[in-house]
């Protein structure tokens, strides 16, 4: 392993609504490669496991994202995180 | 003044809200509620399926308060939003903001809903009156075009 690179580590991911089902699951531990720095770089990633996450992320500009109970725009670092979450935009109230 | 968050799947009562926010005390000159209902959406539905995210939704509601509560001279804040089966004619949510006057009241209770539907983790899914799962709602820009003019 060189210098540069960044150590695998696991996440844990959560996932609401559509996001949800089109993923297949709604909370999933995963080890991350390294070079995944931020929430983008983990969505091109999750894209390739499978056509559900594909689907749920075809329209990436869509899905939302949090990192531990706090939004977060795409650019967003995940180092430290020790939740993630992918959603759908919110509909309450 | 400690705003008051709940997620519940039970319903609410708005009249013991208010009342739990204003008995035993002198000072509060306006109270303004918001109650959020489930529409039938012209007799096509069953129910609204409310989804949310455990934790979040707490934590981002909790901030929504906060801001409100520096932007305006508030005495108190509720805010209440059910998830779970609501059906049509039920309370889904409710905002109720207490202050000396009612300019702050009104304007903190709209700020507060209008950040709820925007931010707080909440998906609504249509369960349809033919006994089918409809689509999950989408989210609409007039929404958001509401929660930013707030800035």
């Amino acid at each position: 392993m060189s210098d540069t690179a960044i150590e695998s580590r696991t996440v844990k991911l959560v996932y609401f609504a559509w996001v949800r089902e089109r993923v297949g699951v709604a909370e999933e531990r995963v080890a991350l490669p390294g070079g995944i720095a931020t929430i983008a770089d983990l969505v091109r990633w999750l894209k390739g496991r499978d056509e559900g996450y594909e689907a749920a992320f075809a329209v990436e500009s869509i899905v939302r994202a949090a990192i531990d109970h706090e939004h977060v725009k795409p650019d967003a670092s995940i180092a430290g995180a020790s939740e993630i979450a992918f959603f759908p935009p919110m509909t309450g109230g | 003044m400690t705003p008051l968050i709940r997620i519940q799947r039970e319903d609410f009562d708005v009249a013991a809200e208010v009342a739990a926010l204003t008995s035993a005390r002198s000072d509060i000159g306006a109270v303004v509620t918001f109650a959020g209902l489930c529409r039938d959406e012209g007799g096509r539905l069953a129910a609204l399926e409310l989804e949310h995210y455990p934790g979040m939704a707490e934590a981002e509601i909790s901030r929504a308060a906060d801001e409100a509560a520096r932007r305006w001279p508030l005495h108190g804040l509720v805010a209440i939003h059910r998830h779970g089966l609501v059906k049509p004619g039920e309370q889904i949510v409710l905002v109720i903001a207490a202050s000396a006057h009612r300019r702050a009241a009104f304007e903190a209770a709209e700020f507060l809903m209008d950040y709820l539907k925007t931010r707080a983790p909440f998906w609504k899914r249509e369960h349809l009156r033919d006994g089918t799962t409809g689509d999950w709602v989408e989210a609409m820009d007039a929404d958001d075009a509401a929660a930013q003019r707030w800035g």
